[in-house]
């Protein structure tokens, strides 16, 4: 009874067994994960991926933000319920390959020479007939036919009948089972060079994700340092020449993961090499790999499409940007035209003294080239910094060494911007006659001095009332008034502000009139005040280039409120640093994958061009010495090429039995 | 009892050097010929790579050529017309504005203008051929049409030789195979699409179904038109550094073979859908009468299909391999990369459930035609609106 009892349960066991395993190499649970993993890949397609967190809440609002935080998606690839497709993928794949490989086999190797009559007369291809000719030399003639054109054969005879059976194309089969098992190699393979060591790295060591920028690597807390022993990893890292690093840092989430690297990488020298034409060519890296283990060092170049394989981990060049630059600049105050020299490095912040309030100025990069189409269109040299408010508001600044021509003038252009996002807007101020920014400076500085602003409103008026002639001294106290009101809002807020009180105080059918007559009024007070200047500057006279450059630097006076700093910096020399970016990635599985990847290539070749033919003949001896003649066959693929085939065949074995 | 020796005579099919004919032979001397000139003045620049790739295109092109006929006498025009446009060239482009030939025929833009025009012509005069009245006006008009794509496909693939020489002589910035951005691979797409077209023709003496095959040809025309007069798509740039590699001269053309092969797949689904419906409403009509057999239409949709999934599984894992060495792995789930996964599933899935659940005819047709349209925006939408590692077509 008991054993009986056990008995049902084992039954019933392996037939639940035999469900689920039903179910997992079943087609269609095959195609709906094929279809899934499409999906999901398209998501992770339309949606970028692993970006910071604050460009997706900008993206999608915070609402759904937080929606698709919970779902994964801005890691598609990594996230659990992804994996968990590839799982079962790699799952239903492999139970069906263990499911077929006996019957695959079988088929590769066995030939079916038990094959009825009847069964026969059923297949697509079918050819009956008598012949006089005896059974021996039909056979005879069959497997010679058979043969040349490469067919397997089996003859068994039973009683007086000969069965032929053949087989041809049998690496069809191979095929199968060498693309499935290739996906299943490539997928595990997948897996281990995927995100999963990490993470499982990350659980067993307790790690958590760093979210600080910008701190070197030494600072970074040890719950976010991974030891070398990570299965697999793909790190960043930015060195300086002349430095040395031993970590990469991974992208991870919120934040970033600090790698352990087994070996120190110096980097001993960068350089970009450009195309006469202006264009880069390639982008070198010499580094030096030292091993403290070993004590193996390997001097290296790393370029484009040239990496370099150390032990197992690959290094390639990724990017490159600045390193520390050096830079030696002139500190200009437009309020007073006062100048000294300053001089920082790139990445640094220094305190800006002299401003009304205290300032800090962030040196954020230099580059040495900035080529825009080909090398004649070089701007030269150029470097980006910040000015930061006590209240931390900043504002980030471009300024070119060189001075830029356009339309027939030389330029300095410095361009300013709240944020990232947004584009430069320049200043242009126009190349001295004399060379340099020192008369801009000094015509700004007399601009933002009440006495000579007062001084030159006054001329401005006086000149008017000799143009128009005699008129009332109230007249004239009017006009000094108006014209020293007009400088007044000038130098406080450019030219928007001159325009935005025409626009409150003036009807609009006299607006045009009235801004023409007060820009004419501006430009002839700033042409007095210039003379001032240059009155002082060693009591020199106006000649027509300080005409010419007054007309081109009243557009930058204008706009000067704009600016949004007290200062303008002249960057003056450089020493540049150059850093290299350089991808680390440590993938064992790789050299499986392309295993995998070469069996996949090599099975779906053999399944979609070798179709898997059989081919019966069956002969009867008829009582008089004649055969009766039964062929049959059939093809898994292609099955109009093998009708035609057959045909050939049928016609072929035929021809001389008449 | 002996068997007469005589019984067995005729059975023997001969081998493939018995088979081969004079001409044969003569094709295979004209390729060798050649590769031994290129190899004579190219052998000093060459690697191990590229001497692997000029034997495998020696080997390739004679096979291919034995294979099918009609591929010598088309690979004898573009040798001859692209040798003679790069003669006329010399050392200077300025020529292209002086010698006539180049002018009106051979130099890049116009061999491509002209390459796309005669697609549209052909197309047209294949869709007349399958529509007329008549019968035997009907069997001109699809000689003639398929005359014009064997002349459409000679133009671009002399146009694409042109160009890559063109590259050269601008500088060495420039210097690439004509097949790294956006403008170029339309071209290439159109050709080997083409070219893949022309080979049914010939293996199931069939021209009546030009008109619906290379309607995906002429919409590539269009938008080969549509680059070059609108973003100046004709210009050769300076090549991105990461691109200067012998893999683009694999991964691309195996991509591209597999992407037309697909489109000619779905382009016979279509021409499934209409016979079937012809069938149905006019039993006796011209596209029923023209067009090839429901079964047959099938199979070659199948085959394409096969084709076309053989090839981009090469090219991704050329793709791969590439990645590797380029960028330190094999995968990066960038957009192109899962663009290809997602087609690559999309076919592993139709193939499935026409060889395991027996699918066939109009569900199949619907799905190819369905599934180019998703490959074909998918291909032009990661190439010009997302970002990524193979952001190489930014309009």
């Amino acid at each position: 009874m008991n054993q009986a009892v056990s008995n049902m349960h084992m039954i019933r066991r392996r037939s639940l067994a035999g469900v689920w395993l039903r179910f997992l190499g079943s087609m269609n649970l095959a195609i709906t994960l094929l279809v899934a993993v499409a999906v999901a890949s398209v998501i992770g397609m339309v949606i970028p991926q692993n970006q910071p967190f604050p460009d997706y809440v900008l993206q999608f609002g915070p609402f759904w933000f937080q929606v698709f935080h919970a779902l994964g998606l801005y890691n598609v690839y990594s996230s659990a319920w992804f994996v968990a497709i590839l799982a079962f993928l790699v799952i239903s794949t492999s139970v069906c390959v263990v499911r077929n490989v006996p019957g695959m086999l079988r088929e590769m190797i066995r030939f079916r020479t038990n094959v009825q009559a009847k069964s026969l007369r059923q297949m697509r291809d079918l050819a009956e007939r008598d012949t006089a000719v005896e059974m021996q030399i039909v056979l005879a003639r069959a497997e010679r036919l058979l043969r040349n054109r490469g067919w397997r054969l089996r003859v068994l005879r039973q009683g007086g009948t000969v069965m032929l059976a053949a087989v041809k194309g049998a690496s069809n089969r191979l095929g199968y089972l060498l693309t499935h098992i290739g996906l299943v190699v490539i997928l595990l393979s997948g897996v281990i060079d995927g995100n999963l060591p990490v993470q499982i790295a990350m659980a067993m060591q307790g790690l958590h994700v760093d979210t600080q920028m910008d701190v070197p690597a030494s600072q970074v807390p040890a719950d976010s340092r991974l030891g070398p022993g990570t299965v697999a990893f793909r790190g960043d890292v930015t060195v300086p020449v002349g430095d040395s690093t031993d970590v990469v840092f991974l992208k991870f989430g919120k934040g970033y993961l600090v790698q352990d690297l087994p070996f120190t990488l110096t980097l001993k020298d960068f350089t970009v090499e450009r195309y006469r034409s202006g264009p880069p060519k390639d982008f070198v890296s010499r580094v030096l790999v030292h091993d403290a283990a070993t004590g193996q060092t390997v001097h290296a170049t790393i370029s484009d499409n040239h990496p370099l394989m150390f032990h197992g981990y690959d290094i390639y060049q990724t990017s490159f940007g600045d390193g520390g630059s050096r830079l030696q600049f002139k500190v200009w105050r437009f309020t007073n035209g006062g100048e000294r020299t300053m001089q920082g490095d790139v990445f640094q912040n220094y305190p800006l003294k002299g401003g009304a309030q205290p300032l800090m100025l962030d040196l954020v990069n230099f580059r040495r080239f900035n080529i825009i189409g080909t090398q004649a269109d070089d701007r030269g040299p150029s470097f980006t910094y910040k000015i930061r408010r006590p209240d931390g508001v900043a504002m980030e600044y471009l300024n070119y060494m060189r001075p830029q021509k356009i339309d027939g003038r030389l330029y300095y252009l410095s361009g300013v911007r709240s944020s990232p996002a947004q584009d430069y807007r320049f200043l242009r101020i126009p190349v001295g006659p004399e060379g340099g920014v020192r008369h801009f400076m000094q015509l700004a500085a007399a601009l933002h001095n009440p006495e000579a602003r007062h001084k030159a409103a006054d001329a401005t008026a006086v000149q008017a009332a000799q143009a128009m002639g005699k008129e009332s001294p109230a007249v004239e106290q009017r006009t000094t008034a108006a014209v020293n009101r007009l400088l007044n809002l000038f130098a406080a807020g450019g030219l928007n502000a001159i325009y935005a009180d025409i626009r409150t105080r003036v009807p609009k059918a006299k607006q045009a009139g009235v801004a023409a007559a007060s820009m004419q009024i501006v430009d002839q007070s700033l042409l007095n005040l210039y003379r001032q200047v240059l009155w002082k500057d060693g009591g020199k006279g106006m000649t027509p280039k300080d005409v010419a450059w007054l007309q081109a630097a009243i557009p930058a006076l204008g706009v000067l409120p704009q600016y949004s700093a007290p200062f303008y910096l002249q960057l003056t020399g450089f020493h540049q640093v150059l850093a290299s970016g350089l991808q680390v990635t440590h993938y064992p599985a790789t050299t499986a994958a392309f295993l995998g990847a070469a069996m996949l290539m090599l099975g779906i070749v053999l399944m979609f061009f070798v179709p898997y033919r059989r081919l019966w003949l069956r002969l009867e001896p008829r009582a008089d010495g004649g055969t009766y003649l039964l062929m049959a066959g059939t093809s898994n693929r292609h099955a109009m090429d093998f009708s035609r085939q057959f045909r050939q065949l049928h016609e072929k074995l035929f021809a001389r039995l008449d | 009892m002996p068997i007469s020796r005589d019984i067995l005579e005729d059975l023997d099919e001969p081998s493939l050097l018995r088979r081969l004919t004079g001409r044969d032979w003569l094709w295979a001397l004209l390729v060798l010929i050649g590769t031994a000139i290129a190899f004579d003045r190219f052998h000093a620049d060459f690697g191990t790579i590229q001497d692997v790739l000029l034997a495998s295109t020696a080997a390739g092109m004679i096979a291919l050529g034995w294979f099918w006929r009609q591929f010598e006498g088309f690979s004898l025009a573009v040798t001859v017309l692209s040798l003679s446009a790069i003669a006329l060239y010399g050392n200077s482009l300025a020529a292209a504005h002086r010698d006539p030939l180049l002018l009106f025929l051979l130099s890049s833009p116009v061999a491509i203008t002209w390459s796309c025009a005669l697609f549209l012509l052909a197309n047209a005069i294949y869709l007349l051929g399958l529509a007329v009245r008549s019968d035997s006006a009907s069997q001109g008009l699809l000689s003639w049409g398929s005359r014009l794509t064997w002349a459409a496909v000679t133009m671009g693939f002399v146009a694409l030789m042109v160009r890559w020489r063109e590259s050269y002589l601008l500088g060495p910035a420039e210097a690439q195979i004509p097949i790294s951005d956006l403008f170029d691979v339309f071209v290439l797409f159109n050709v080997v699409t083409g070219l893949l077209y022309l080979y049914f023709e010939t293996r199931y003496r069939q021209k009546s179904l030009g008109g619906l095959a290379l309607l995906i040809v002429s919409a590539a025309s269009l938008f080969t038109f549509y680059l070059m007069f609108q973003f100046h798509g004709a210009h050769i740039g300076p090549v991105n550094p990461e691109l200067r590699s012998y893999w683009i001269k694999i991964h691309v053309p195996a991509l591209f073979i597999g992407y037309g092969a697909f489109a000619i797949g779905a382009m016979v689904g279509g021409a499934w859908l209409l016979r079937a419906r012809a069938e149905r409403l006019y039993p006796d009509g011209r596209v029923t009468r023209r067009l090839p057999d429901l079964q047959t239409l099938d199979d070659v949709m199948y085959r394409y299909n096969a084709l076309g999934f053989v090839f981009l599984t090469l090219g991704t894992i050329l793709g791969a391999l590439w990645a590797e060495q380029a960028w330190g792995a094999y995968w990066s789930w960038d957009p192109k990369e899962t663009e290809a996964l997602v087609v690559w599933l999309n076919y592993a899935a139709w193939l499935h459930m026409r060889y395991t659940n027996g699918w066939r005819g109009k569900t199949m047709a619907i799905w190819t035609i369905v599934g180019l349209l998703l490959t074909t925006a998918g291909f032009i939408g990661v190439d010009v609106f997302l970002p990524g590692l193979h952001s190489f077509g930014r309009l």
